[in-house]
């Protein structure tokens, strides 16, 4: 098949994906950039995927990618995002659900075995549990770490730092001395906010509505 | 069974009133941090019935650097360095795999020439990659003189980075639009000039390892995968093509300027490491096939290796000295730099170990919201627990070998 695929394609492959998987498996599918995203809850992730595996038209036989990412103003801060493959039919799609700290996921290594070592890095890095995983330990952080450094509220220097001391002979654990992580902003303040590209900056909020409705 | 058929017995060996009943213990190894096999900073904790692996846990992020929360926190131009240091084996490709990934976001077109510098350049990459990997892996099951002979290669083609970009591994040299700086027609001549030599070399290590009795008997049956298992586990690159899955992005899901290249595409037929071995071969003579095309091509192709749109490619060092609007959309691009549109994208190409992909959620500020980094690696190594397991302990370095991993992108 081509590559990339047609837009319309992606389309009516959203629309009848949705409606086969059954009622509530998807709740819904966006193509964006070329690349068709269905969202579902937690609690039907699996059967999610399942489907989207088996089903004759789409064959999604690898998990490419499995990985979370935070969003911290939001009632359920995490989304996990799935990536798909499918060899047969040329396709890519990836799948999103919510959830928050206290929340678990179904773990979804039954369907794909590979997503073990992903779910364990998504809980190291985000904190997000996975309900029926074989061995949810941490991945890729050090023995005995605390916290979950890729959360938006884990500060970048972290909470500890290690080094060798000559005395003790061994490697200490201590508290993070180095300066403040400087986070320069460099966004610009002229440009001003388009709407729906760039945050808003500080003061803008004042001149938007009256910028909308000038009659007021 | 009786008579010269029947299998052993307890007794055939030693008499049990003399040496009694022993009990069988088993083995728990650490198999590395440090172990020169291990190809970078690997612990695995291996448990072992005899020489028998019975169960394989390793335990990665030993160099974990956290690129992942780092690239949140700077703009888009400061974090391609960091793909180099991924898969520090071949820089270039990740690179490509970032710049795409934005491209697509912001929806810039890579004008012609600099498309045949990044495919040129990831061909390289990829001989780079199979360089180190097929020769180590000869040396991982005992021979010393083919890695002697791969680095000089490689040398030559660090040494073409160089002439580049300016650093022999960590390249920063992709940019969104283009590359960073345009080819001397001198470089691409020497680069058409060693896809010439190169092939030679090829047959000489070929004549070294691939017939060689110990190298056979080392991978040949060893590590085998089959076609549902390399899928169910994650797969790509020559994983599956080992396994003879015809699966190469450049073909099926082709970026840059690959679907105008001719090229075959290497498929094993038994998986194991043998055929992998075979296929990362036939892959390198593929690549500079791929290398003399380009090279044909950049000869005659002229102009801009990168994109003119300068609110997102820095303009020339010369219009700096000239024009005011040049120095300030270089001053421009070197704080604020480019921002792109709110939105996610997934970007993969063929890294020469499979498909490295780049998860990017933007939200329209000039840095990434959140950039996960797919790593073909890393779904390679979580198979190691179930393609050891019944396998010798020697076995476990041919089958690491092959499964051709790098700490640099496992662990980020």
């Amino acid at each position: 098949m081509s590559w990339p695929q047609p837009l319309p394609i992606l389309e009516k492959l959203g629309v009848s994906t949705v409606k086969s998987a059954g009622k509530g498996v998807f709740t819904g599918y966006e193509v964006m950039y070329g690349e068709l995203t269905f969202t579902t809850t937690a609690d039907r992730i699996v059967q999610a995927l399942t489907h989207l595996r088996d089903a004759d038209n789409l064959k999604f036989s690898i998990l490419i990618d499995l990985c979370g990412a935070d969003y911290p103003e939001r009632e359920k801060r995490f989304d996990v995002v799935y990536h798909l493959l499918s060899m047969t039919k040329n396709l890519r799609c990836r799948v999103k659900l919510q959830t928050d700290e206290d929340t678990a996921v179904p773990s979804v290594t039954s369907v794909f075995p590979s997503a073990d070592w992903y779910e364990r890095e998504t809980f190291d890095m985000y904190g997000v549990f996975f309900e029926g995983h074989p061995d949810l330990r941490r991945i890729l952080t050090d023995y005995g770490f605390h916290g979950h450094p890729l959360r938006k509220d884990f500060p970048m220097t972290g909470y500890v730092e290690v080094r060798y001391d000559d005395e003790l002979k061994r490697v200490v654990y201590e508290p993070v001395k180095s300066v403040e992580w400087r986070n320069w902003d460099f966004l610009s303040p002229w440009e001003g906010a388009e709407p729906g590209y760039a945050p808003l900056i500080p003061g803008d909020e004042k001149a938007l509505p009256a910028a909308k409705e000038p009659g007021k | 069974m009786t008579g010269a058929n029947a299998p052993a017995k307890d007794s055939d060996f030693f008499a049990p009133e003399i040496v009694g009943e022993t009990k069988v213990r088993k083995f728990n190894i650490n198999f590395g941090p440090q172990h020169p096999a291990a190809h970078g900073v690997l612990r695995m904790v291996l448990e072992l019935d005899g020489e028998v692996v019975e169960r394989v846990d390793p335990h990665i992020g030993l160099l974990h650097r956290g690129t992942e929360k780092l690239m949140e926190a700077r703009p888009y131009q400061q974090t391609i360095p960091y793909f180099d240091r991924l898969d520090y084996v071949a820089p270039m490709n990740q690179e490509h795999a970032y710049v795409i990934a934005l491209e697509r976001l912001m929806g810039v077109e890579v004008p012609v020439r600099g498309q045949l510098i990044r495919v040129l350049y990831d061909e390289i990459g990829r001989i780079l990659n199979h360089l180190l990997n097929v020769t180590t892996q000869a040396m991982d099951v005992g021979a010393l003189t083919p890695p002697l002979w791969g680095f000089e290669e490689r040398e030559k083609l660090m040494g073409f980075y160089e002439r580049a970009s300016g650093a022999r591994m960590h390249a920063n040299y992709y940019r969104v639009g283009g590359v960073r700086q345009d080819l001397p027609p001198e470089l691409v001549e020497d680069i058409a000039d060693w896809c010439k030599k190169v092939p030679r070399v090829f047959d000489d290590i070929e004549k070294l390892i691939t017939g060689n009795r110990i190298f056979k008997q080392r991978n040949v049956d060893i590590g085998k995968v089959t076609k549902d298992e390399a899928q169910a586990w994650g797969f790509s690159g020559v994983m599956v093509r080992g396994s003879g899955i015809a699966w190469d992005l450049r073909r099926s899901q082709p970026y840059a300027c690959y679907n105008e290249m001719e090229f075959d595409i290497p498929l094993g037929v038994h998986g194991d490491c043998y055929d992998r071995y075979l296929c990362r071969m036939e892959e390198m003579r593929q690549s500079v096939k791929i290398m003399t095309q380009c090279c044909e091509r950049l000869m005659k192709t002229p102009g801009p290796a990168i994109s003119q749109d300068n609110k997102i490619a820095a303009p020339k060092r010369g219009e700096m000295k000239r024009s005011m609007e040049a120095l300030i959309h270089h001053f421009k691009l070197f704080t604020e730099g480019y921002r792109t549109p709110p939105g996610e994208v997934y970007a993969a190409v063929e890294a020469p170990k499979g498909e490295f992909g780049v998860y990017l959620v933007s939200d329209g500020t000039n840095r990434p919201y959140r950039c996960k980094i797919r790593a073909p690696s890393y779904a390679f190594l979580q198979a190691m627990d179930w393609m050891s397991r019944g396998h010798m302990l020697a076995d476990v370095s041919a089958i690491l070998g092959s499964l051709d991993i790098v700490f640099g992108e496992i662990d980020r």
